[in-house]
């Protein structure tokens, strides 16, 4: 992490946990988590040594604690169950690729890296920033990179083969919920209703991305036939600011920071955001090919572990100020650092004269739902990119690693969700996880 | 030093550089942003007021501070997303320099062998008129797929985009070697070998170096594109970098650091070219 300025009247030195004995919130946590390890296993085998609870304190109480802990550690390797428990098999692959998109979705893989997250699972990562997502899936394909950043519809469109060559992929956490926008050009600002929208030009990131599902959503919702009444142009991230800027798009449902970034060069107003379309929407994801996983193993589950890790760090709101500082440089997102700590902050310009704060504006929930497969699975289905019977069960249950997730997740005490789906609400609509197909042709708008 | 004419010239290019100076200067002033209150102060500190941020396209100052910034630390290295302007000019001429490399291998001796045989001439040229009007960038989608690794792929284009000229500039100079000299070399009865060395080649050395000239041009124009397609290392993967930033400044730096270095590798080969020049 960068240091601050020690002569700076402004800038905290001490910046600390909230116990104050380590360096920093994250590494607090990460202690944390460790201790919560050590417990479990005692617990384990204390259970398993006193079946009823009344033996074990009588026993604790004859003895004293610390000459039980002494006489109970003598018979019983804890330190060899908590390795065991950690799973901390030879990692086959120390050396790892790992791509990404320099958007604010990757912020828990990238932080990672300056966290030592990785280091701490013995693996040694460079962390490639690539140009655009066409690329990302051809460098996945060709096995440049070993795991990636990627949209969450990308894992699903490539194990399919659509757009593509068929390559098995999975999703091994989302990246984050929320966070994207639709941002309208300033000359827009009186034309708010989307019903007025007709032969507007929209740029998306990506065909298999959230932005475009979300937006011809957003569209048709309003009665606005994304295929046939607007156009959709797919361009990178930084043209977008550039093609608002020349007038050649009207708008664009984009990621952050350039959402912010076309606020902050006064270009354009932040019309809504994604949460707003659906709460909890999922929009990258950390993906990986399924031959690594086979070939690799235990580097598989290490690069699980310091993914939730970060994960776990960048959803404290008390971290997103440190996390703009380190991720604005050009090694990582190239920003200017007041763009990224709005996005991350939750506390905004929106073009408009406003300063709306919106803490979820961003949030970094790794749990790779199939409810959200399923739903994105619909949409595709809705707008032709698949067609015929989709099995939207064996498809989402195969690409989306929810049970790796879970247990990844359970072993490093935190506490993952019980169910596999649920039910969520876009634009006021119920989305049904058992009744994906009910769903995906209730709609008036769709490709015929 | 300078000859007369020359130190006019110079100063010409001077005054024409001044005027330029001055009129972006003067195109891109602006005058400071009225005081704000302060119930608008923090929108206007979110929105970057104040902190020393300009709109619109940079002043001459901004870039002559990007030129200092960047060439006075020409070579750090802080990660594998963000070196200095030195080592991404070395990573693009590594890259056009084993695509030209391998096109030289390619080109002279194919060449050399149309050149003198009207007949593979005759059969060889339908494939190069088809194949030479291809944008070397039309070909990065197919590398891509096909040698399925990026790196390889945008050598690849460098050696096909150089391969055109220095091959058709090969075989149109040994095919122009005045008859009179292979005629003598027939009839003192020199091995074909010997004829090709000694006497061909240094006849169309001048034709094939300006062969070879075109295709370093061609390569240079061409390699900042491929690098800002696949990206990774290279100045036109800097380029990239800093147009996600949308900080133009540092992209007219590179601009002007990719115009420098195509000037410096055109020079290399233009005296190369008077080397092997000979006088009738």
């Amino acid at each position: 992490m960068s240091l601050n300025n020690p002569f700076d009247p402004d800038s905290t030195l001490h910046r600390g946990c909230s116990c104050g004995q380590h360096g920093s919130q994250a590494e607090h946590e990460l202690a944390e988590v460790d201790a919560l390890n050590q417990r479990v296993i005692q617990s384990t085998v204390m259970r398993a040594l006193f079946p009823q609870d009344v033996e074990r304190r009588r026993f604790l109480g004859t003895v004293g604690a610390s000459a039980a802990w002494a006489a109970i550690s003598s018979l019983i390797p804890f330190g060899a169950l908590e390795a065991m428990a950690q799973e901390k098999g030879s990692l086959e692959k120390k050396d790892l690729k790992i791509g990404f998109v320099p958007i604010t979705c990757a912020s828990p893989l990238i932080m990672a890296d300056p966290l030592g997250f990785y280091k701490k699972e013995g693996l040694n990562v460079t962390l490639m920033k690539t140009a655009g997502w066409a690329l990302v899936r051809d460098k996945v394909i060709n096995k440049e990179f070993d795991a990636s950043h990627m949209l969450a519809p990308m894992p699903l469109a490539i194990s399919m083969g659509v757009g593509s060559n068929a390559a098995p992929t999975n999703v091994m956490t989302i990246q984050n919920i929320n966070g994207q926008a639709i941002v309208m050009a300033n000359k827009h600002k009186n034309n708010r209703d989307p019903k007025n929208w007709k032969g507007f030009k929209f740029g998306i990131p990506f065909e298999f991305s959230m932005h475009n599902f979300l937006l011809r959503y957003y569209l048709a919702e309003n009665g606005i036939n994304p295929d046939t009444d607007v156009q959709l142009r797919v361009m990178p991230p930084p043209e977008m600011v550039a093609n608002l800027r020349a007038g050649n798009i009207d708008g664009f449902l984009g990621p952050d920071p350039i959402n912010q970034r076309a606020v902050y060069d006064d270009l354009g107003f932040i019309h809504i955001l994604s949460r707003e379309i659906w709460d909890g929407h999922p929009c990258c994801s950390f993906a990986i090919p399924s031959e690594f996983i086979q070939q690799n193993p235990n580097s598989f589950a290490a690069l699980y572990r310091a993914i939730l890790k970060s994960a776990a760090m960048a959803r404290d709101p008390k971290n997103r100020p440190i996390m703009a500082e380190v991720l604005a440089p050009a090694n990582y997102l190239n920003q200017p650092k007041a763009v990224i700590e709005q996005v991350l902050t939750g506390k905004f310009a929106d073009g408009l004269g406003n300063v709306r704060n919106v803490p979820e504006r961003v949030d970094y929930d790794p749990f790779p739902w199939y409810s959200m497969a399923y739903w994105i699975l619909s949409q595709m289905k809705r707008w032709g990119y698949i067609k015929g019977d989709v099995r939207y069960k064996d498809i989402a249950e195969k690409v989306y690693l929810l049970t790796d997730a879970r247990k990844q997740m359970t072993s490093l005490g935190m506490t993952p969700p019980k169910e596999n789906s649920r039910k969520f609400m876009v634009m006021g609509k119920e989305f049904d996880p058992a009744k994906v197909d009910a769903y995906s042709n209730s709609f008036a708008i769709k490709k015929t | 030093m300078f000859s007369k004419p020359g130190l006019k010239a110079g100063l010409l290019s001077l005054l024409i550089f001044l005027i330029f100076i001055g009129i972006w200067s003067l195109a891109t002033y602006h005058k400071e942003a009225p005081a704000v209150s302060a119930a608008d102060a923090e929108y206007a500190a979110m929105m970057g007021k104040g902190a020393g941020k300009t709109g619109g396209f940079p002043p001459p100052g901004e870039v002559g501070a990007a030129f200092v910034t960047y060439l006075s630390d020409p070579f750090y290295d802080k990660g594998p997303n963000d070196k200095g302007i030195g080592i991404q000019l070395a990573h693009s001429l590594w890259r056009v320099g084993l695509g030209f490399f391998l096109a030289v291998i390619v080109a002279i001796p194919l060449g050399f062998a149309i050149g003198m045989s009207p007949l593979l001439f005759r059969a060889l040229n339908p494939f190069i008129q088809i194949l030479k009007p291809i944008s070397p960038l039309a070909w990065m989608p197919l590398a891509l797929y096909s040698l399925k690794d990026s790196d390889v792929s945008g050598i690849f284009v460098i050696f096909i985009c150089s391969l055109w000229p220095m091959l058709i500039n090969t075989a149109f100079g040994v095919a122009a070697v005045r008859r009179d000299w292979i005629n003598v070399a027939r009839t003192l009865e020199v091995k074909p070998l010997r004829k090709a060395f000694q006497v061909i080649l240094p006849a169309a050395a001048p034709t094939i170096l300006t062969g070879m000239r075109i295709s370093m041009g061609i390569a240079w124009l061409v390699i900042v594109a491929a690098e800002m397609l696949v990206g990774g290392t290279g100045i036109g993967y800097f380029v990239w970098n800093e147009w996600n930033n949308l900080a133009l400044p540092n992209v007219i730096f590179a601009v002007a650091m990719i115009g420098l270095v195509g000037m410096v590798l055109d020079q290399l080969f233009g005296s190369l070219q008077k080397l092997v020049t000979y006088r009738e």
